[in-house]
């Protein structure tokens, strides 16, 4: 089937309809099957992301949310099911592939390059956008020269606006964890993403650094309008940060709604804290 | 080199991101280069032979530095690549007249694409499955080599070709083949510095540390990794060729598997992922046997041995010593002499007032 058929267009069914109609689908998860072994990670999840809209993933460990992450970043491909990015079937491609089409993820562990500085590991998020070859990389003169400081003036400006300007050039295996984390945002955001998968963003993190970091997502999606699908246990700022959110439990979509429509769904509430001993 | 950034303030990114951004390290770099162009003023023949070994094995083990150190790839090749270098040179110098400067690009290529080639297993396999699979390509190319009489001539695999000349002048004493090497090498140095520290490099480093994220921010790991194989590769063919052209001859026994092994020792006890650490590893191998021989020789004339009635015992006695002090040296500093430079830098970086 081409991607983009009339078929897949229509109008989502559920509570969402009324969110998702407000932009054009930019990422539409088509009945997404994922098992490992006998192991059922992720089956026939089906939902659509608008652009510049911010979604939240949650679900109990186990539910199949990194999973389904890794399945639209390219790291695992679904069995069935099909992710389309802008009208585009991206379900078999690679990550490079998926990443030069404008997603970008950071990892619920840390997975900076930590032999690198900061800055290097932000301008590795300009890789795609980079032409420099081995030549010109080894000649470092001219015009190979110009790109890199080019691509370092992007790079800065993520610097300033993730507040990290003291620790730019410190090796970031040496970082406490609250930044790295922040760092490996800054990385994705280099890219320039016009998706970005968040796995858990404020894991482990303190309430000083949630706090910040709530406000970096919601600041790149007022400023970038970019599309953020963002998987995170602390409810508190899910359902503060997030337009929608999609509930998953043991790899199937239990409910999808406003942040308050979920917090009512009995369904959700079960998945969450069991059901009530007779 | 030397870190002396105080009162040093950055205003362009060209000056930020210099290969040596701060004056005092510019300065002492350009001291160093100045120093090793003079260097044959003041060295003897001997003292510069040992100089041009060092400078040979530099240019190799930076290539395997790039491959090993920087992409993680580990290789048991690097012998069997600088053989093809050395055997294109000594094909193109003899069948096609051409001159050594072309000859050592020669041979990078051919070893490059060969290197490549061999690199293939990486994009399935990693490290110790990889170090076997690159230890058969030693075998491969070895053998090669030496069962086809095209390449190698036949008569013990041996091809000799004649004193290389420069618009002329004919490159006959240890003091000219430094003025052919030292060149070489200081391309290969800077070409390596320059090629870690931009976007190529990046990716090396990048699929080394986490090849999933490489791969998640847009770093194709299959074309770096044969890249990785391809730059280390050709670095190689050249070292092998300038073998060829400073010995006048082309043997594969210069070659073997213990030269793999010895350059895989020279960037570990250098330090990994560090340009300047291959040099200092190819100082550290190089030397360390000269200068056992004559410690352990004047040990034994000191105590009164006669040389001739305990050299097969010295022979030993060097090599147990030289495999101790490796080991020695690995448990003092597992990150290599380039880490042990970076602690004496560091401790001068603020020196008098470090605190």
């Amino acid at each position: 089937m081409s991607p983009g058929s009339p078929a897949l267009h229509g109008p989502a069914a559920g509570p969402d309809a009324k969110a998702t109609a407000v932009g054009t689908a930019q990422v539409e998860i088509r009945e997404v099957s994922k098992s490992f072994g006998g192991v059922q990670a992720v089956s026939g999840v089906s939902f659509d992301v608008a652009k510049g809209e911010i979604v939240s993933v949650i679900g109990p460990n186990g539910a199949g949310k990194t999973t389904l992450l890794n399945c639209i970043s390219g790291v695992f491909h679904p069995e069935r099911g099909r992710i389309v990015l802008e009208g585009e079937d991206v379900t078999h491609l690679r990550p490079p592939q998926i990443a030069a089409r404008g997603v970008a993820r950071t990892f619920q562990n840390i997975a900076l390059f930590r032999g690198m500085t900061v800055i290097d590991n932000l301008m590795l998020g300009r890789h795609l956008h980079m032409r420099n070859g081995v030549l010109r990389s080894m000649l470092y003169w001219g015009a190979g020269q110009r790109e890199e400081v080019a691509h370092r003036k992007v790079v800065e400006d993520i610097v300033d606006f993730l507040e990290i300007e003291a620790i730019r050039k410190r090796p970031v295996g040496s970082l406490p964890y609250g930044l790295q984390k922040r760092v490996e945002l800054g990385r994705a955001l280099a890219l320039h993403p016009k998706v970005l998968l968040l796995d858990e963003p404020m894991g482990g993190m303190n309430i000083e650094e949630k706090e910040d970091m709530a406000r970096f997502i919601l600041d790149v999606s007022d400023e970038w309008g970019t599309t953020i699908i963002l998987i995170e246990h602390d409810m508190g700022v899910v359902m503060d940060i997030s337009r929608r959110v999609v509930v998953l439990d043991l790899g199937q979509k239990i409910a999808e709604g406003t942040p308050t429509e979920v917090k009512a769904n009995p369904l959700v509430v079960k998945a969450y804290l069991g059901t009530k001993a007779t | 080199m030397i870190n002396r950034e105080c009162g040093v303030y950055q205003t362009t990114y060209e000056g930020d991101m210099a290969l040596y951004p701060a004056p005092l390290a510019r300065h002492a770099s350009l001291g160093a280069v100045v120093v090793l162009v003079l260097l044959p003023l003041i060295l003897d023949s001997h003292a510069m032979a040992l100089v041009n070994l060092i400078t040979l094995a530099a240019i190799g083990a930076i290539g395997l530095n790039i491959l090993v150190g920087y992409t993680g790839q580990v290789s048991l090749g690097q012998g069997a690549f600088m053989m093809v270098g050395s055997y294109t040179a000594a094909l193109v110098t003899l069948r096609l007249d051409m001159p050594f400067w072309v000859g050592l690009p020669a041979g990078g290529a051919v070893a490059a694409l060969v290197g490549t080639f061999f690199g293939i297993p990486s994009l399935r396999i990693k490290g110790l499955y990889l170090a076997i699979a690159t230890l058969a390509a030693q075998f491969i190319i070895e053998w090669t080599i030496n069962h086809s009489t095209w390449i190698s001539g036949g008569v013990q695999s041996t091809i000799y070709v004649p004193t290389p000349s420069f618009f002329g002048l004919e490159i006959n004493s240890e003091h000219r083949r430094y003025y052919m090497v030292l060149p070489v090498a200081f391309i290969a140095y800077v070409a390596a510095l320059n090629l870690v520290r931009s976007r190529v490099g990046r990716a090396f480093i990048a699929v080394r540390d986490r090849d999933v994220a490489a791969e998640i921010i847009g770093v194709d790991i299959f074309r770096y990794k044969l890249l990785a194989f391809a730059v280390s590769s050709f670095y190689a063919g050249v070292a092998g060729a300038l073998w060829t052209y400073y010995l006048k001859i082309a043997n594969y026994e210069h070659f073997t598997l213990t030269t793999s092994v010895s350059y895989l020792a020279m960037i570990i006890i250098g330090g990994l992922g560090s340009v300047l650490g291959s040099v200092f590893g190819a100082i550290f191998i190089t030397l360390l046997p000269i200068a056992l021989v004559y410690v352990v020789e004047g040990g034994a004339a000191l105590l009164g041995f006669k040389y001739a009635a305990i050299a097969d015992l010295l022979a030993n006695l060097r090599l147990i010593v030289f495999g101790g002090l490796i080991i020695l040296f690995l448990a003092i500093e597992p990150e290599g002499l380039y880490r042990m430079w970076g602690n004496v830098r560091r401790y001068f970086r603020l020196w008098p007032y470090s605190y």
